[in-house]
């Protein structure tokens, strides 16, 4: 079974076709690069896929369940860490794991041990005790992610996660991200396409709402004619397509 | 379960906020002091400490309503909570999780005014628990008043809606400071129309052992509680909605 499928998937805002019509798969395991410049419907396509706004037409399966009829079953499979970094601030860094981990029900025992690998696997012992908002932006996009994975979802939806970051933070976070391959299915959006690049199995480029093209960096190279990629989303992003 | 937790998260995002505290506890007290000063100095009935202290409880519950919506905008605002509507956490979860942990912070308000103005020669009775226990529609109130405010305006609106307009609505009518029978006219008809009066007077009856006298003003508080709680609910789901 695919871990997404979407039909016909279309979101309408009044005179505006935010997405048109996207059909679009995406492979269990598999990390997935979503492209395109502001207004192409990247954010949109998320936000239905994880239930935050009704598609005006269409449905979408995550796992065969459908965002339409099978919200609950979807919210239960999915993460999300969003663009800015959604941490409590207030909190120190063990207690907005606690949270995460209590909104998703796990009991006690489970969330300890998962707070104990997560923290292990990103670094964030050291500052376990501190508060989030006196984190430095990489640290606090380093804690949103593991937030995000602290219900070791099946689908996690990584929305521009280096956003804004230095050099090295987000070397730091594409080798985390990397370690996640294969274990669960990653939808990223980015505007970096050398982050697209380096990262994805797979590249779904949209414009205007609508799907121009899908394939691996190495396919979309070929397909527009060039061995660097930020040209070959040029070409196709102008062309409108490859 | 999953509703406590968020319930948990929001009194410590409270509780951790100096200026929560200042305002919540210390502003409240200092005020009771200096008007206690004044009244030592140049007597006027109605800072009498018996007569105040009820003022000075339901006037620090309005900063409730601030902190509240402060909360709620400042998550709404930072995609926090566009992060927690992908979990499953129920609508129900959220609404209560804003309302039910600020309500034993206001009850510990009052006690701690109480306390205050016991130290200032308020007497020690069995009314005064009484009194506490009804602050919670009073609470009720500015706390939903603070869910719907967090649900309509950014932080900043908040900050100039709930911080300066509902404290100084609430200092205004509501005969703490003043006896409204002194303005009287159209000042005193639009006070009596609102909640904030008839709060205190539901107060200062309960803590004079008055029971009789809490009526009708429990009606008016008890009314706008529920309504603006009723519409604070709406307005949350509708802005649940739109995220």
């Amino acid at each position: 079974m695919d871990a997404i499928q979407t039909l016909g998937l279309t979101k309408q805002y009044k005179d505006v076709t935010a997405v048109d019509s996207l059909n679009l798969t995406v492979r269990q395991g598999e990390l997935l690069s979503l492209l395109g410049v502001n207004g192409a419907g990247k954010t949109t396509t998320i936000k239905m896929l994880t239930g935050l706004t009704r598609p005006t037409a269409g449905d979408a399966f995550l796992n065969g369940k459908s965002i339409l009829t099978e919200r609950g079953a979807v919210k239960e499979m999915i993460a999300v860490s969003p663009q800015e970094t959604a941490v409590a601030p207030n909190l120190t860094v063990q207690e907005n794991l606690e949270l995460m981990a209590g909104v998703h029900g796990l009991p006690k025992a489970q969330a300890m041990d998962r707070i104990a690998v997560l923290q292990d696997r990103f670094g964030l012992g050291a500052v376990a005790g501190k508060r989030a908002g006196k984190l430095s932006g990489g640290w606090q996009r380093r804690l949103s992610i593991a937030m995000a994975l602290i219900s070791s979802p099946q689908i996690l939806f990584l929305d521009e996660p280096t956003l804004g970051l230095d050099v090295l933070a987000r070397a730091d976070l594409w080798d985390m991200i990397r370690s996640l391959k294969g274990k669960m299915t990653v939808i990223l959006t980015t505007h970096y396409l050398e982050e697209a690049e380096a990262l994805s199995d797979r590249v779904a480029i949209l414009k205007g709402g609508r799907l121009l093209v899908t394939g691996t960096p190495e396919e979309i190279k070929r397909c527009a004619g060039t061995d660097k990629f930020d040209e070959a989303f040029v070409r196709i992003v102008k062309e409108g397509q490859p | 379960m999953r509703g406590l937790a968020f319930s948990k998260r929001n009194d410590l995002e409270v509780l951790r906020d100096p200026l929560n505290l200042f305002f919540g506890v210390g502003f409240p007290i200092v005020l009771l002091l200096l008007l206690t000063a004044i009244q030592a100095n140049i007597p006027v009935s109605m800072f009498e400490i018996q007569h105040l202290a009820p003022g000075i409880v339901v006037f620090g519950l309005s900063f409730m309503t601030l902190f509240s919506a402060t909360l709620i905008a400042k998550d709404r605002g930072s995609s926090f909570l566009q992060r927690l509507y992908t979990t499953p956490l129920t609508a129900a979860d959220f609404i209560l999780g804003y309302l039910l942990p600020i309500l034993p912070m206001c009850l510990a308000q009052s006690a701690l005014c109480y306390g205050a103005a016991v130290l200032l020669g308020l007497k020690v009775t069995v009314h005064m628990a009484l009194a506490i226990l009804f602050t919670l529609p009073i609470a009720l109130l500015f706390v939903s008043l603070g869910l719907l405010c967090g649900s309509i305006l950014t932080d900043r609106q908040v900050g100039g809606i709930c911080g300066a307009l509902l404290t100084n609505l609430t200092a205004w009518l509501s005969g703490i400071w003043f006896d409204l029978r002194l303005v009287g006219g159209a000042f005193q008809k639009v006070a009596n129309f609102l909640p904030f009066v008839h709060a205190v007077e539901m107060e200062r009856a309960v803590l004079q052992g008055d029971y009789a006298a809490v009526f009708p003003h429990i009606w008016w508080v008890a009314g706008y509680a529920i309504a603006v709680t009723a519409i604070a609910i709406c307005a949350f789901l509708r802005q649940m909605r739109r995220q």
